[in-house]
């Protein structure tokens, strides 16, 4: 059934935005889902560009990841539906 | 003509959507009022299309800054709605299918001031603008007027709902710029 339609991009969407608040590419971080409990890149995530903020959704369960808001002076970013993110780092 | 502060004039209907869009058959379709005693109301289509209706013109304002003027709608006031609903609630919140939430005070839905909306410019409400129905409270930003309204949960305290939670203004009034947090 179709139930949805969707007008999304993937995360690479969010490389920039995301390189504004971390100087690491979080493109490659990988987050667990609280909803599902899946395991993805950034990268990977479903990202809806065209609202107030980023919203990045879940690939499997659709349930938002990740919210970023960028005002002029302040970002706002909510990570609730995230249980985790695993950020590839350099060797110490 | 006079547009808030910050706001530019657009003549099309951009479609911001924070994620799917959902499609709500009309015979399966319920729109519930919870008031904070947890009594329910609940009108199912058929109910909703026998209520009186109006066809308000609005300006629409959008956070992110495109307003549109003299928009077409027809929908049943939330008056009409919370006619016999008991309560002494201060604060709503808007929830829509596919999960959507938007917080805002009672009184702001009361006083001719807000619809629940099912047809834009002689037509049914597409999906995309919200369909089958969608809140219509014009005098806040558009983020407010929550797409694919399911129903209102009537509260003592206010919540933030998904925007709200995230950066933006509890309130929204676009003619005072309440556009984040703070402002
Ligand atoms: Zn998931």
């Amino acid at each position: 059934m179709d139930l949805f339609s969707d007008e999304y991009t993937d995360g690479n969407a969010l490389a920039g935005p995301l390189r504004e608040l971390f100087t690491v590419d979080m493109t490659s971080a990988v987050g667990r889902c609280v909803s599902c409990g899946g395991e993805g890149p950034v990268a990977g995530m479903k990202v809806y560009a065209q609202a107030p903020g980023l919203v990045a959704r879940c690939p499997s369960c659709q349930e938002v990841l990740m919210r970023l808001v960028r005002g002029p002076s302040d970002a706002w970013l909510d990570l609730r539906g995230t249980m985790s993110l695993r950020i590839p780092m350099p060797p110490e | 003509m006079k547009l808030p502060p910050g706001q530019y004039l657009t003549e099309d209907f951009p479609v911001l959507t924070a994620g799917p869009t959902p499609r709500v058959p009309t015979d399966t379709w319920e729109f519930v009022v919870v008031t904070e005693a947890g009594e329910k109301h609940r009108w199912s289509w058929a109910e909703l299309m026998a209520l009186p209706s109006e066809q308000p013109t609005v300006d629409l304002h959008c956070v992110t800054k495109w307003s549109k003027l003299g928009t077409s709608w027809q929908g049943v006031s939330l008056d009409v709605l919370l006619d016999g609903v008991d309560t002494a609630a201060d604060y709503v919140m808007v929830h829509s299918y596919g999960g959507y939430t938007t917080n805002l005070p009672f009184e702001d839905l009361r006083n001719g001031q807000a619809w629940i909306a099912y047809r834009f410019d002689g037509e049914d409400l597409h999906p995309e603008h919200g369909g089958p129905a969608r809140l219509l409270v014009p005098h806040l930003y558009l983020w407010k007027s929550a797409k694919w309204v399911r129903g209102l949960r009537l509260t003592d305290e206010d919540e933030p709902g998904f925007w709200e939670s995230a950066g933006y203004h509890d309130y929204g009034d676009p003619w005072r710029e309440q556009r984040y947090q703070g402002d």
